[in-house]
C-alpha cells in the first residue's frame, strides 16, 4: 500500500502538468517582467540593456506615483466599506425573514463581467441621458455633475460600481461566518440581559474577527490590481484622474509600445502588492486563536 | 419600539437590494426601448412597445461568433483546469512524498500575484511561439491562472477522503490510475461541480487576456466583442443594452439554477486565511 502511494513516477506524472503550466505561464513571466524592466525595448525590435534606468525613471515619474496614489485610495475606500458590508451582514444574520433571498440578490452584480458592469455604469453616469442624472433632474437638481468626465469626481464615481460589484461577495462571507457562531453563546448573552446591539458588537463581531481580517487583505490586495472596470469606464481619464497602476502599465506597453518601461512598472506592481500583502498580514495577524 | 426597529432594518436591507438589482432591471428595460423613449427621461418607465428588433440587430451584427467563442473557450479551459488540478491535488493530498508542501506552496503563489505583472512577458512568449491571435494562448492561460483557486477548493475535500477507500482499492489490485479516475474523481463530483461553475464564471467574464492576445474578430470572446459592438453602435442605446443583456444572461440564468453551488464556491475562494 505505502509503496504504491509513494511511487515517484506516479507522483511526477500527476503533478507535472500543473507545475509545467504554473512554471511556464506564471513563474517565468513574473521573473521575465523584472528582467525586461532592465531593457530599452519597443516589444518588436532588439532589446538594449540599460540597467536600472527604467526603475529610476519610474521612481521620478509623477504619472506613476499618481496612479499608485489612486490605487491606494481605492484600496483604502474598499477596506473602509467592509464595515458597511459587515453591518448589513449582521442585520441579515439576525433571524431576518427572506435573508437567503436577499443574500442572493445582493450577489448578482458580482457574477457579471467587469466589462458589462463598466458599460452599464457608463450608461448610468451618462450626463445627459443616464439613469442617475435623469433621477437627479426629476428631483429638481438643475445641473447634476458630469461624473466620469469630472476629474474631481471620477475616482469616487468609479468606486460606486466597485461597491456594487463586491458588496454581495463580502456580505456572503460575513453572513456565513456569523451563521457559524454557536447559538448557545448568543442565548447565554441574552439571558445575561445583553441588548441586540451589544450582542452584535461585543460577541458576534469579535468572534468573526479572523474572517474580517482575511477580507481586509483580500480587499486591499484586490484593489491594487484593479484594471478591467477602470480601463473600460474611463481608460484612466480624464487626463489621468482615474489612472491606476495596472492601467498605466497597460498603456505604456500596448498603446505606447514602451515594453521595457511597462515591464518595470509591472514588476513594481508585483513588488508593491507582495509588500502590502506581507505588511497587512503582519498587522492583522492574531496571536490567539478564537475557540468556541 | 422593537417593531419600529425591525421595520427600519427591513427598509435598510430592502434599499440595499434595490441598489443591487435596479441597475440590472434598468438595463433589461432600456435594451427594449428606442432612443426617444430612453432620452425622454423616466428611467422607471416600462418599455411602451418592446423593441425586440434591438436584439435582432445585434445578432445580425454577428454577436453569435463571440458568443460561440466564449462558450467553447470557457468549456475547454474549464475541463483542462479541473483535470490538471484534480491530478495535482490527488498527488499532494493522497500520496506520500517529501515535497508535497513545497509544490502546494508554489501552486498557491498564483493566488497572490497581480496578473498584469505577467502580461507583457506572456505576450512576448506567445508572440515568439506564434500563438498570438490564436485561441490556444487563451485556453492555456485561463487553465493555468484558474489552477490555484481550483486546487484550493478541491484540497479541503480531498484531505477528508478516508484512507480505507484507497486501501481497499489497492488490495483489490487496482492501479493508481484506476483508483484516481474510477474512484476518487467520481466521489469528488460534488466539490468538482463547485469548481466547474466557479471556473466557468471566471472564464466567461475574463477580459484582459483576450484583449491583449487576440486581434481577429473571429477569435474574440463576448467581453471583448461587446467592446467592439458598443464602439460601433455609439449612440444606439437599445442595441448597446441588447448586447450587454446577451453577454450577462447566461450567467444570470446559471445563477438561478446553481446559486448554492456558486455561493459555496465564492465563499471557498475567500476563506483561505
Amino acid at each position: 500500500m505505502n509503496k504504491v502511494m509513494s511511487n515517484k513516477w506516479i507522483i511526477f506524472l500527476y503533478t507535472f502538468p500543473a507545475l509545467l503550466l504554473i512554471g511556464v505561464l506564471i513563474v517565468v513571466p513574473l521573473i521575465l517582467s523584472g528582467y525586461f524592466g532592465l531593457m530599452d525595448w519597443d516589444g518588436i525590435g532588439a532589446m538594449e540593456f540599460i540597467g536600472l534606468e527604467n526603475y529610476i525613471t519610474a521612481l521620478q515619474d509623477s504619472k506613476f506615483w499618481e496612479s499608485a496614489l489612486h490605487s491606494f485610495l481605492l484600496a483604502l475606500f474598499s477596506a473602509l466599506s467592509l464595515i458597511a458590508y459587515l453591518a448589513v451582514a449582521l442585520i441579515l444574520a439576525s433571524k431576518i425573514k427572506g435573508a437567503n433571498l436577499l443574500r442572493k440578490i445582493y450577489l448578482i452584480p458580482m457574477l457579471l463581467s467587469s466589462v458589462a458592469i463598466a458599460q452599464l455604469w457608463i450608461k448610468i453616469y451618462n450626463p445627459s441621458n443616464g439613469m442617475l442624472n435623469s433621477i437627479l433632474r426629476g428631483l429638481g437638481i438643475e445641473n447634476p455633475p458630469t461624473w466620469l468626465a469630472d476629474p474631481n469626481i471620477v475616482l469616487f464615481a468609479i468606486f460606486i460600481p466597485i461597491i456594487w460589484q463586491y458588496a454581495g461577495f463580502y456580505i456572503l462571507i460575513y453572513y456565513a461566518a456569523l451563521k457559524n457562531i454557536p447559538e448557545s453563546l448568543i442565548e447565554a448573552a441574552k439571558i445575561d440581559g445583553a441588548t441586540p446591539l451589544q450582542i452584535a458588537l461585543k460577541i458576534k463581531v469579535p468572534l468573526i474577527m479572523n474572517v474580517f481580517k482575511v477580507t481586509i487583505v483580500l480587499s486591499i490586495v484586490g484593489s491594487l490590481k484593479y484594471f478591467d472596470l477602470i480601463y473600460v469606464m474611463t481608460s484612466g481619464g480624464p487626463n489621468g484622474a482615474s489612472e491606476v497602476m495596472a492601467s498605466y502599465m497597460y498603456k505604456l506597453a500596448f498603446a505606447s509600445y514602451d515594453f521595457g518601461y511597462g515591464s518595470a512598472i509591472g514588476f513594481l506592481l508585483l513588488i508593491i502588492t507582495l509588500i502590502v500583502t506581507v505588511i497587512i498580514q503582519k498587522l492583522t495577524a492574531s496571536k490567539d486563536k478564537i475557540q468556541y | 419600539m422593537r417593531r419600529i426597529g425591525y421595520i427600519l432594518l427591513y427598509v435598510a436591507l430592502g434599499l440595499v437590494g434595490v441598489f443591487q438589482i435596479f441597475p440590472i432591471i434598468w438595463l433589461f428595460m432600456f435594451s427594449l426601448k428606442t432612443n426617444q423613449e430612453i432620452f425622454a427621461g423616466n428611467p422607471f418607465a416600462l418599455p411602451t412597445d418592446p423593441k425586440w428588433e434591438n436584439y435582432l440587430k445585434v445578432f445580425e451584427g454577428g454577436i453569435g461568433t463571440y458568443f460561440w467563442n466564449s462558450i467553447w473557450i470557457t468549456v475547454v479551459a474549464t475541463v483542462l483546469t479541473i483535470l490538471v488540478a484534480s491530478m495535482a491535488t490527488f498527488a499532494i493530498t493522497r500520496m506520500k512524498w517529501k515535497f508535497s508542501g513545497l509544490v502546494l506552496g508554489l501552486i498557491m503563489v498564483g493566488l497572490m500575484i497581480p496578473i498584469h505583472s505577467a502580461l507583457i512577458p506572456l505576450y512576448n512568449m506567445f508572440l515568439n511561439v506564434n500563438l498570438i491571435d490564436n485561441p490556444i494562448s487563451i485556453v492555456i492561460t485561463y487553465a493555468t491562472y484558474n489552477l490555484p483557486i481550483t486546487v484550493m477548493i478541491l484540497l479541503g475535500f480531498y484531505t477528508t477522503i478516508p484512507r480505507e477507500i484507497e486501501e481497499a482499492a489497492i488490495i483489490d489490485g487496482s492501479s493508481i490510475h484506476r483508483l484516481f479516475f474510477r474512484i476518487i474523481m467520481p466521489i469528488s463530483a460534488p466539490i468538482m461541480s463547485t469548481t466547474v461553475i466557479i471556473n466557468m464564471i471566471y472564464n466567461w467574464n475574463e477580459f484582459v487576456f483576450v484583449n491583449t492576445f487576440i486581434s481577429s474578430d473571429k477569435f474574440k470572446t463576448l467581453t471583448v466583442g461587446v467592446q467592439n459592438f458598443i464602439g460601433q453602435y455609439m449612440t444606439d442605446w437599445g442595441a448597446i443594452g441588447a448586447t450587454l443583456v446577451i453577454s450577462v444572461l447566461p450567467i444570470i440564468i446559471a445563477f438561478l439554477f446553481f446559486s448554492d453551488k456558486i455561493m459555496e464556491g465564492l465563499s471557498a475562494s475567500a476563506v483561505k486565511g
